[in-house]
């Protein structure tokens, strides 16, 4: 059976600026199983995006002074497993199936290209989204490093 | 501040050189900078330099296909190069690289 051999939670205030801290706080955490330069990359993007899904849709039209929350958990496993967690409490998807179908976008016309859960899905093992209209969505990632 | 994008013009050629990591908190800016210049210069081509970017999420690819509707709204065609082996692999999975108006180069 695999075992936890660390966890990290991050609560962080839904920013575009924090879209760079939260790359750089999994880097630094998850670069105690070694990883490589590959596998690190692929975690910064997935990251980046489900981060960015939180700004940019979760919590659009929020106000700037109060703009919401991010909630990043993440576990290492013995297994070289990790799994990040990140959930919003923000407006929910209406239909998740949609949602995570290439170029589908509700973001700004020509400058949102649709691809975020695109990427988390292809650049990590495992992705789960669940989300309710009106409370909130969590994304759940999975990725197994090389032994 | 360091500068985001640093322009350049040879002959009709309008060449982008990004300096920074690329996301959605720094893509707005850049938009804002190429935009003003496709218009400023009007140029027949715009080179996207990747060259001094470490790390691209889709909001670069975001920004990519902002720019190949602005430019072809123009007339002008866009090619984008100096990407990472890490950046390229979001351009296949994207399949941006098809589409027309734009090109891959070195």
């Amino acid at each position: 059976m695999k075992k936890k051999i660390n966890e990290m939670t991050l609560r962080l205030p839904a920013i575009s600026i924090n879209e760079s801290v939260a790359r750089s706080v999994i880097s630094a955490f998850v670069a105690g199983l070694d990883p490589t330069v590959e596998e690190l990359g692929d975690l910064r993007c997935a990251v980046s995006e489900a981060v960015t899904n939180c700004i940019v849709h979760a919590y659009r039209g929020y106000p700037a002074d109060e703009p919401g929350e991010i909630y990043i958990s993440v576990r290492l496993y013995d297994s070289r497993e990790v799994t990040v967690e990140i959930t919003d409490r923000g407006c929910g998807i209406e239909d998740t199936d949609l949602a995570r179908k290439p170029c589908f976008t509700t973001g700004e016309s020509g400058e949102r290209c649709g691809m975020g859960f695109l990427v988390m899905e292809s650049f990590t093992d495992y992705l789960s989204v669940r989300s309710k209209r009106g409370e909130g969505t969590t994304v759940l990632m999975r990725k197994n490093l090389k032994p | 501040m360091q500068k985001d994008v640093i322009f350049s013009e040879i002959g009709d050629t309008l060449v982008a050189r990004i300096q920074c990591d690329v996301d959605h908190h720094t893509a707005k800016h850049m938009r804002e900078s190429i935009d003003a210049m496709l218009l400023n210069r009007n140029p027949d081509e715009l080179v996207l330099d990747f060259t001094r970017v470490d790390f691209m999420d889709s909001s670069g690819l975001g920004l990519i296909l902002g720019r190949v509707e602005r430019a072809s709204s123009i007339g002008a065609q866009v090619r984008i190069c100096g990407m990472s082996p890490r950046i390229m692999k979001l351009v296949k999975l994207s399949g941006i690289e098809r589409i027309q108006g734009i090109t891959v180069g070195k």
